[in-house]
């Protein structure tokens, strides 16, 4: 079998050596779209501010991994997929034929439609190469505005603040990561960012980055305000790489649309990671879920189908995890809960502490924290779990900081003999 | 042939001599906050259990490390490399077990290695409520089997477990 895969994220390289696991013998083609070895945007920040090299981004660190396991890594882009002929061409014009074929070319920023916005000195905060550029720009004292304060947003946030600039945050929303965090929450992240001096305007839209007099750049907002800028950091979201396959026949939507086996409607071509809409755990549907669990997750349950091993995905759990300047935040399922449901909420804004826990029934179902780090993948086993919490729903309404309780009981419950750890359903 | 922490928390105390240990063996202090181990104390119930990583065998917190910082070593044990961890955290929302810390202190993330072959709780707790065993005799596939079995019944032991 030749299996040839297409981006070399954390899904591409899960899924190649997920291959190699099971077929030891197969053929197996890694392309990439950059010219890279492996790394992984997640390390980005940190190289940002210092933490690691280069060296220290790569998703595999042992020198000759691919080679070892026999995985071809070549330079792409693939440009376009030939579902009948069953091949790919690459942007050099060279082509290759597979058996079996996986998409995990992952996703690239939006970029809004802003007047200026190829102007030098703005820069998106995507790749290696993003990442080169603004460690140029990024001097110390210097004035830099970062456009918008998402998720991906204020990652980059917490390395330009170590970076030592002189940090403006505009974000459309009205609070800070609006999709992951609620108005508390959001609204403790802002207050800790403006302690720090970091400047945060919500509900703000950027209209033009011009040539300005007291910096490089001026910003000129919606609203009026004009902001200096030495350099400009675009990250307002980002969309799936599905443009290659256009009139492939292969079906897309948001992303590339999957069976439960991450199978696409032609058969042998799969898809997995922020390319693919998996399953979404909580609502049972396909949906985007670009985190990094969920690439890895995605990539096996397609690589075991890719090797004949028949495996159905159950679903993925979203969940995120943000230090936004050593506030530390997170969220897991539907944090937003539903009606009808219960809340549990504990709310210390001195303290930094915030925790909103969501029930239906007497199960978990989601979750957000503030200044929680202790046993934090609790939450995650509770609402992947779903198992009832029984009177440790009330105990948890009443105090929710007894989280870690309520999930070592609710583990214990059942036969117990012998070894009494927990027990976890886990996806496939 | 491969040993495992096994636990028995009808014979815990609640003495937390395996947190002090855990604490001082890994960060050169007493400071029960950033022990490995946990013991949780159900007081209405007058028990007390000992928590702490299984060493999973596909393990959450190695799938979803975004740099390659945690790795199994020839003992089965998911270890946390400092020099590449990244301090990201998402092991820590990843582990369901919640048996993944982040420490503050030093930016890094921290979680049982078995202290390298010779636990320290073990070797601390007076009760012989954790122990350090040949898995065969310390019911480690009965472990598997229960981590195995879910609300549905049907899901396997870890992210990559085949169905």
């Amino acid at each position: 079998m030749y299996h040839v895969i297409l981006g070399a994220g954390p899904a591409g390289v899960t899924a190649a050596e997920t291959i190699r696991k099971h077929a030891p013998d197969a053929e197996i083609t890694l392309i990439g779209g950059e010219g890279e070895p492996p790394y992984s945007r997640m390390a980005i920040p940190y190289l940002l501010e210092g933490k690691i090299g280069e060296d220290g981004t790569h998703l595999r660190q042992e020198d000759g991994h691919y080679e070892t396991l026999g995985i071809a890594y070549r330079h792409g882009p693939v440009i376009s997929v030939d579902t009948g002929a069953r091949s790919v061409t690459c942007a050099d014009g060279s082509t290759l034929g597979f058996d079996t074929l996986l998409i995990a070319t992952g996703a690239t920023p939006i970029r809004p439609p802003i007047e200026g916005l190829d102007s030098p000195g703005v820069h998106t905060c995507w790749t290696l190469e993003d990442a080169r550029r603004i460690t140029e720009h990024a001097q110390k004292g210097e004035p830099v505005v970062l456009v918008g304060a998402g998720f991906i947003g204020c990652i980059i946030l917490e390395s330009l603040a170590k970076m030592g600039v002189d940090l403006t945050v505009v974000e459309r929303g009205d609070r800070m990561v609006p999709r992951m965090l609620d108005e508390t929450a959001g609204n403790m992240l802002r207050h800790w960012c403006e302690g720090q001096d970091v400047r945060v305007i919500t509900e703000a839209e950027v209209d033009a980055i011009r040539s300005g007099d007291r910096a490089a750049l001026a910003v000129h907002l919606k609203d009026g305000q004009t902001l200096p800028a030495a350099l400009v950091v675009i990250a307002t979201g980002v969309r799936s790489n599905i443009g290659f396959l256009d009139g492939s026949g292969i079906e897309t939507g948001a992303g590339v649309k999957v069976d439960p086996y991450h199978e696409t409607n032609v058969p042998g071509i799969y898809a997995a990671g922020d390319v693919a809409e998996g399953i979404n755990l909580s609502t049972g549907h396909n949906d985007m879920l670009a985190i990094q669990p969920v690439a890895v997750e995605h990539a096996y349950i397609a690589a075991l189908n890719m090797c004949g091993i028949a495996t159905e995905h159950r679903g993925s759990l979203n969940m995120n995890v943000l230090d936004t300047l050593g506030l530390i935040s997170s969220s897991f399922g539907t944090w937003e809960g539903v009606e009808g449901g219960d809340r549990a909420v504990l709310t210390d804004e001195a303290a930094g502490r915030y925790i909103r826990l969501e029930f239906e029934g007497d199960r978990l179902i989601g979750a957000q924290t503030v200044g929680l780090t202790d046993h934090v993948g609790m939450l995650r086993g509770l609402i992947q779990t779903g198992l009832p919490l029984g009177a440790w729903k009330n105990k948890l309404i009443d105090s929710p900081t007894r989280i870690a309780e309520a999930y070592v009981a609710v583990m214990q419950q059942g036969p117990v003999s012998g070894y009494t750890g927990p027990k976890v359903a886990l996806p496939a | 042939m491969q040993k495992a922490l096994t636990i028995d928390p009808g014979k815990c105390t609640g003495c937390k001599q395996c947190e002090m240990a855990c604490s001082y063996v890994n960060e050169g202090e007493f400071n029960v906050s950033k022990s490995r181990i946990r013991v949780f104390d159900f007081h209405e119930e007058a028990r007390f259990v000992p928590y702490t990583c299984t060493q999973c065998d596909e393990a959450w917190c190695q799938q979803a490390c975004p740099v390659n910082a945690i790795t199994t070593n020839e003992m089965g044990v998911k270890v946390v490399h400092d020099n590449l961890c990244v301090g990201c955290k998402v092991c820590t929302i990843a582990c369901p077990f919640g048996t993944v810390n982040y420490n503050a202190s030093t930016g890094k993330v921290i979680k049982c290695d078995l202290c390298g072959g010779d636990p320290a709780c073990a070797a601390a707790c007076p009760t012989d409520a954790i122990t350090f065993q040949d898995v065969e005799q310390g019911g480690f596939d009965k472990m598997r089997q229960w981590a195995a079995r879910t609300t549905a019944g049907t899901e396997p032991s870890g992210p990559n477990a085949p169905a």
